[in-house]
């Protein structure tokens, strides 16, 4: 089946098997390995991606269920070479230690801060209580979101 | 890496259309809405549909949640984020925000749908209890026009439905009452898990007895998701914790759960029992 996918805002066409996950079209499709490929169960966040604005894993979700629609991965946090204030946050406090979690966490830190600029810790960890960090390094990301909330308030 | 079986896919852009569909690929193809809980079961091949009907097209179309005459009508395309986050919704049923909030995780509750989730029919699914605490009625579209079914008809066993093939679960319909109390108290090993048990309860108090109550309970094999007997014993009583705690033992004992990886069997009726009692107390609370 032909599908055009809008990525990071460029369109890509590719004909798919209807049951390609979008995780698998992102990263074996197009290139773009920053979404990561963890639990496929829906579990662990990893491959959260933006699917028209709003945080989605897409290890369950269809690149079919994605034609016409507007994905945003972690390669398109970055604008005209200048990090996206929740990875700045990032790498201020420390907020990742293997790394493997870190892309869907700042696809779902950037959601929430667009809807709740500034949130307190019991909204942080709410909002990533869909995304597992291997290396249990929970405090520094909470610390990093807070971080990004106030570096862009 | 878990891939689904190959099928045909298909994408509706109405009701009639996803009916058409529907009738065109026969009982082999199954409706795919946020995907939640079928893709998982198609990865791991447990479920192996010939053709998905993905009516994510659909979003407006049953996506609404309003208030109708004396009934809350809420789309079969709602969003289990968008049912969360109404204010109508929960303003005039806690109940559902209770629910809501320890259903899956955030991430998860921006693409599951509130009809994807009752048609699942998964004997652990936390709104179906909520529901029939709510004695809600589901307006279910056909080849021959929309019929109503009750809720507490709509499941008739796990992962069946009284959805027939060529038919699409619309929306639900939900008697406002008003002067209700409503809540949910839920058990899960973990932060987004299914429920080892939970239970929903719904009160309206008349001259000091208790005139109405609706008790829904998953994961503990309550028939249709609710506490007939529990309810009954409820009617005419005054609100108390001696009713409430009666009244979760009798709908603790016509349960029939199952051991399983979440707990031996006396321990899910042990919290039928308790989670009743408490959803029962949160309600009348908040009369």
């Amino acid at each position: 089946m032909r599908i055009t996918v809008t990525v990071n805002g460029q369109p890509h066409t590719r004909d798919v098997e209807p049951r390609l996950l979008l995780v698998h079209f992102l990263r074996d499709e197009l290139g773009l390995t920053g979404t990561h490929w963890g639990c496929d169960t829906s579990n662990c966040g990893v491959c959260t991606v933006h699917l028209d604005g709003v945080p989605v894993k897409s290890c369950t979700v269809l690149a079919v269920m994605a034609d016409g629609h507007e994905v945003t991965t972690v390669e398109g946090l970055e604008r005209d070479g200048e990090l996206d204030v929740v990875q700045r946050g990032f790498v201020e406090c420390h907020g990742l230690q293997c790394g493997f979690c870190t892309p869907g966490m700042l696809l779902t830190a950037r959601w929430l801060l667009d809807r709740r600029p500034d949130p307190d810790e019991a909204e942080i960890r709410e909002a990533i209580s869909g995304q597992l960090c291997r290396c249990t390094g929970y405090e520094n990301i909470v610390r990093s979101i807070r971080w990004a909330a106030e570096a862009q308030s | 890496m878990q891939v689904p079986a190959t099928f045909a896919y298909e994408r509706a852009d109405s009701v009639p259309h996803a009916l058409e569909l529907l009738e065109r690929y026969g009982p082999e193809a199954r409706v795919v809405a946020g995907g939640h809980s079928l893709i998982p079961m198609m990865k791991l091949r447990l479920a192996q549909p010939e053709a998905l009907i993905d009516i994510n097209g659909l979003a407006a179309e049953l996506g609404r949640i309003a208030v109708e005459g004396d009934e809350l009508a809420i789309g079969a395309m709602v969003r289990h984020a968008e049912l969360l986050e109404s204010a109508t919704a929960t303003g005039l049923f806690p109940i559902f925000q209770d629910a809501e909030r320890v259903i899956a995780d955030p991430i998860v509750r921006n693409r599951g749908t509130v009809g994807g989730s009752l048609c699942q029919g998964d004997p652990s699914e936390d709104l179906s209890a909520v529901f029939a605490a709510l004695r809600a009625t589901a307006v279910v579209q056909g080849p021959g026009g929309t019929r109503t079914v009750p809720i507490r008809r709509f499941h008739q066993g796990p992962y069946e439905t009284a959805v027939a093939p060529n038919e699409l679960l619309i929306e639900l319909r939900v008697p406002v009452v008003p002067g209700a109390g409503s809540a949910y108290e839920k058990v899960e090993r973990r932060v987004g898990d299914w429920p080892v048990a939970a239970a929903g309860a719904v009160l309206r108090v008349e001259g000091g007895v208790i005139a109405q109550a609706g008790i829904g309970l998953t994961a503990v094999g309550a028939g249709h998701f609710c506490a007939p007997e529990a309810e009954a014993h409820l009617v005419g009583r005054p609100p108390g914790e001696e009713a409430f705690a009666r009244a979760g033992r009798i709908a603790a004992e016509h349960c029939e759960p199952h051991a399983d990886q979440r707990g031996p069997a006396d321990y899910k009726r042990h919290l039928a029992a308790e989670l009743t009692r408490r959803a029962l107390a949160g309600a009348a609370g908040r009369i």
